[in-house]
């Protein structure tokens, strides 16, 4: 089963390697993992996607909540939660294919960022799974670059990840 | 401090002096040629009113806050990257140092004295070499949960990441294999660090924590205030402190409601000091107990209630009562493959209760019915008051007649099997290896510090010891390192002078790290080395007889062995061969009455023996066990 979880990590050098590293260490999956620092300088917000039986995903949740950097871990996919991935495409546009693609994007709700004579680079964010249908249906366009941040998920209503 | 050394200056604003922790006694010192360099500190400070501030450098803070922590040793080796903190410690230092002759040896030392106290070892590296040397010794610590602190000095800070001389990513390469790690990035920072990495190392499930320090953080010209902090404060760190009293009732509840109880204990309950404990409560309830390979001594031995180790070399009756069993209550056990065979087959009656103080263990490898998250000692406690209680509402509990019956087919299985009831290994007219346990066990009087290094030698010592108490067998379980068990008896000798120390081990294990018979004539550490030379990589020897058709790939060493005696001799120790039988306990007996020596005995065993029981693979259960060459369940 696909998870969402999300991670505080303290903001320190050293310990973005060791979440990755028990990842690789351990033979879990991941997916997707984005990370940024948060409006508190001491700590990082991380979001990684894996899959993996019920088993597997109560170990990779202890095995997180087990190093010393971890501050505070959840597993999004427990209760509702929204998910965003930010998608960067660019693909070739000329002649017929230029008004295509403008449509199919439109459909999306994304946007063209970049345009040149020849090419097209669209921004479109949305859950992993929409953005795979974008690319999908792009596939009779000639797609140039495919650049995606990694799913970014938080908690819906009152429930926060915080100190 | 002598007066002359100190220098007058006006402390920070608002600074207020911090008393020092209590320092552990110092253990009186029966080696006169201990490194201990220091006469104390004569460095500068700060006096305010009265108050006195210290100014250290880097490395004399290191040197202080190792003596404030009380520290009693340090096994190290110096090298470049760590030579203002050797200076420091030659000036200021009253922990005395240990100079090992490969830095394996000193985590293996530090490991073997923290088995034998219960406090963390202490270790002290140059980088890039000296680093990946000690690498082996603290997976191996991390592996069996041994609290441990490595100083491994790195590169100065502006040199990193340009492949300086002897620079390595020590905080990298030992990510894996500890339980955290430092790298110190501002020499004001030190005392703190190392305040926190003993607390990590020491606290919680135990393990290796590794500071990795630049030579300019430790420079002599740059002096800081010191003060060593009283208490730590980590957000992200808060190991359980109590069970969840909702499932120990549970617990006990299930435990009362057994008619095929065993109790299977592990390293945790003497990592968790709670021999007194498990065994007030097994004498409670009149259950059986067996330990892990980590576990022996965390119940006697010499006990009736006692089945012996369990798995894949354990004990017939104990692997029997596990598999027939239908409440286990597993405590400070991990469930690891030597000890369940096939998962899939593991003891299918049995409900299992896990109490682990560390999460990750619960569950990871058979699932837990009822797990219970934290430290032995104030679980067992909860669990015996709960008991109590739940005993005086319904004294009936547990059913006396089913236990009855339980003892006696345990009673049978012991009979019928039992390595302890009779003679289990083959007659021939050389020494068989459990007769030398045998007699180490008779001439110690079952009281001695055994560390092990890794093979059949260490099967058979695990059998054949009776281990009554707790941290008196010292080997690595977890990684299975060869070379471990001559500088764990060195760390344990220093640790405990007056007590004998023996270390059995094999002819391959001991060349791992035999070097370390100079560090032992440089600290005189009258250990006894008790070698069962079969002149084979027996273990490796055993699995090709059991499974390749005795193809002994690369597991004899075709008449190169050294002449151990002359070898030993030349270190300066004593070196006995034995032969024969008859003269087994004599020469075992003129060993141990040399005191104030290191005596090799190099017994040659029946080179043919193997190691039973052995749990049938793959696919087998716990109760599939080969008992003989030609006999299995
Ligand atoms: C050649 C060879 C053969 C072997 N054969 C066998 C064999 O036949 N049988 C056998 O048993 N082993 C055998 N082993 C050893 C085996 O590999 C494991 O090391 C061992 O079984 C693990 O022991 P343990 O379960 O007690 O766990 P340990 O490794 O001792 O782990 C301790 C557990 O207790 C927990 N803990 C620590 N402190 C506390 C506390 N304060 N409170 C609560 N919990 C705590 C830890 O989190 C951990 O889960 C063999 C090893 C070798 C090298
Ligand atoms: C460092 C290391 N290398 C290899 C092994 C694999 N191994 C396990 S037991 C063994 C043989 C040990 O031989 P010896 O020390 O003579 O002991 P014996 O089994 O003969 O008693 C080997 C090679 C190991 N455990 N550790
Ligand atoms: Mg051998």
């Amino acid at each position: 089963m696909r998870r969402i979880i999300s991670i505080l990590l303290e903001n320190e050098p050293g310990a973005l390697s060791r979440v990755i590293g028990l990842f690789s260490q351990r033979g879990y999956n991941i997916e997707t993992l984005n990370v940024a620092p948060t409006e508190d300088v001491t700590l990082s917000r991380l979001t990684l996607t894996t899959t993996g039986d019920d088993k597997t995903m109560e170990q990779i949740t202890k095995q997180l909540n087990k190093l010393v950097d971890v501050v505070k871990l959840v597993d999004l996919s427990e209760g509702a939660h929204i998910e965003r991935d930010l998608m960067l495409i660019k693909v070739r546009a000329s002649g017929a294919m230029r008004d295509e693609i403008k449509r199919t994007t439109d459909i999306f709700r994304g946007q063209i960022v970049d345009v040149g004579p020849n090419t097209y680079t669209i921004q479109l964010t949305g859950t992993g799974e929409k953005l795979d249908s974008f690319v999908a249906a792009m596939a009779e366009a000639d797609i140039l670059e495919v650049v995606r941040s990694g799913v970014a998920g938080i908690s819906r209503g009152e429930k926060v990840l915080r100190l | 401090m002598s007066v002359a050394g100190l220098e007058q200056c006006i402390a920070p604003k608002g600074w207020r002096r911090q008393p020092y922790r209590v320092r552990y006694r110092l253990p009186q010192r029966p080696h006169s040629n201990l490194n201990c360099f220091g006469e104390g500190y004569a460095s500068s400070v700060y006096v305010s009113g009265r108050d006195i501030v210290e100014l250290l450098s880097g490395g004399e803070m290191i040197a202080k806050a190792l003596e404030d922590e009380g520290v009693e040793y340090i096994f190290g080796y110096p090298g470049g990257a760590v030579l203002h903190i050797y200076d420091a410690l030659f000036k200021t230092s009253k922990v005395p140092h240990v100079l090992v002759r490969h830095e394996q040896a000193a985590t293996h030392a530090a490991d073997g004295y923290a088995r034998a106290t219960g406090k963390p070892g202490v270790v002290l590296v140059t980088s890039g070499p000296g680093a990946t040397n000690a690498i082996t010794g603290i997976a191996t610590a991390y592996m069996d949960s041994i609290p441990m602190v490595v100083l491994s000095g790195q590169v100065a800070t502006h040199l990193i990441g340009e492949d300086a001389f002897q620079e390595t990513d020590m905080v990298g390469i030992s990510r894996p294999i500890v339980k955290h790690s430092f790298m110190v990035r501002r020499a004001e920072d030190i005392p703190a660090t190392i305040r926190k990495a003993f607390h990590i190392a020491t606290t919680g499930r135990p393990g290796p924590v590794v500071i990795d320090i630049p030579k300019d953080c430790t420079r002599p010209d740059a002096k800081f205030e010191y003060h060593y902090p009283e208490t730590v404060k980590l957000r992200s760190y808060a190991p359980a402190q109590r069970g969840h009293t909702g499932q120990i009732r549970k617990a006990a509840k299930l435990l009362l409601s057994a008619k095929r109880p065993v109790i299977y204990a592990g390293g945790g309950v003497i990592l968790g000091e709670s021999s007194e404990l498990l065994t007030r409560l097994a004498r409670k309830l009149n259950y059986p107990v067996t330990n892990t390979l980590m576990g022996l001594g965390a119940y006697p031995a010499t006990d009736r209630q006692f089945l012996g180790m369990l798995g894949m070399h354990g004990f017939y009756e104990a692997n029997m009562a596990m598999h027939h069993s239908d409440v286990i209550l597993a405590v400070g056990a991990r469930f690891d493959d030597r000890v369940t065979n096939t998962v899939a087959r593991f003891c299918p009656g049995a409900k299992i209760i896990h109490i682990d103080i560390d999460p990750t263990s619960i569950s990871k490898t058979v699932a837990a019915d009822i797990p219970i998250v934290g430290p032995v000692q104030s679980v067992l406690e909860d669990l015996l008051d709960i008991l109590d209680s739940l005993q005086e509402k319904d004294p009936k509990q547990p059913d006396t007649a089913a236990l009855g019956r339980w003892w006696q087919q345990i009673d049978e299985w012991r009979a019928k099997h039992g390595l302890w009831t009779g003679r289990r290994y083959g007659e021939s007219d050389r020494i068989m290896p459990q007769q030398v346990i045998e007699s180490l066990y008779r001439v110690t009087g079952g009281d001695a510090y055994v560390t092990s290094d890794v093979g059949q030698h260490q099967m058979f010592a695990a059998q054949y010891y009776k281990f009554d108490k707790p941290r008196r067998w010292i080997n690595s379980g977890g990684l299975g390192t060869m070379g471990f068990g001559l500088p764990a008896a060195m760390g344990v000798k220093l640790a405990f002078p007056d007590m004998e120390v023996a270390c059995v081990t094999g002819e391959g294990s001991i060349q791992m790290n035999i070097q370390e018979l100079s560090t032992c004539k440089q600290y005189s550490t009258p250990i006894k080395i008790i070698n069962l030379r079969n002149n084979y990589l027996g273990m490796v020897k055993q699995w090709q007889d059991m499974q390749y058709e005795g193809r002994y790939a690369m597991s004899t060493y075709e008449d190169s062995l050294p002449d151990f005696i002359k070898l030993v001799e030349s270190y300066g120790h004593v070196g006995i061969q034995v032969t024969r039988l008859e003269e087994l306990d004599q020469r075992m007996e003129e060993a141990f009455a040399m005191k104030d020596r290191l005596v090799f005995l190099d017994i040659f065993i029946d080179p043919m023996e193997h190691v039973y029981p052995m749990h049938v693979a793959p696919n087998g259960a716990m109760k599939d066990m080969w008992l003989s060459k030609n006999e299995r369940t």
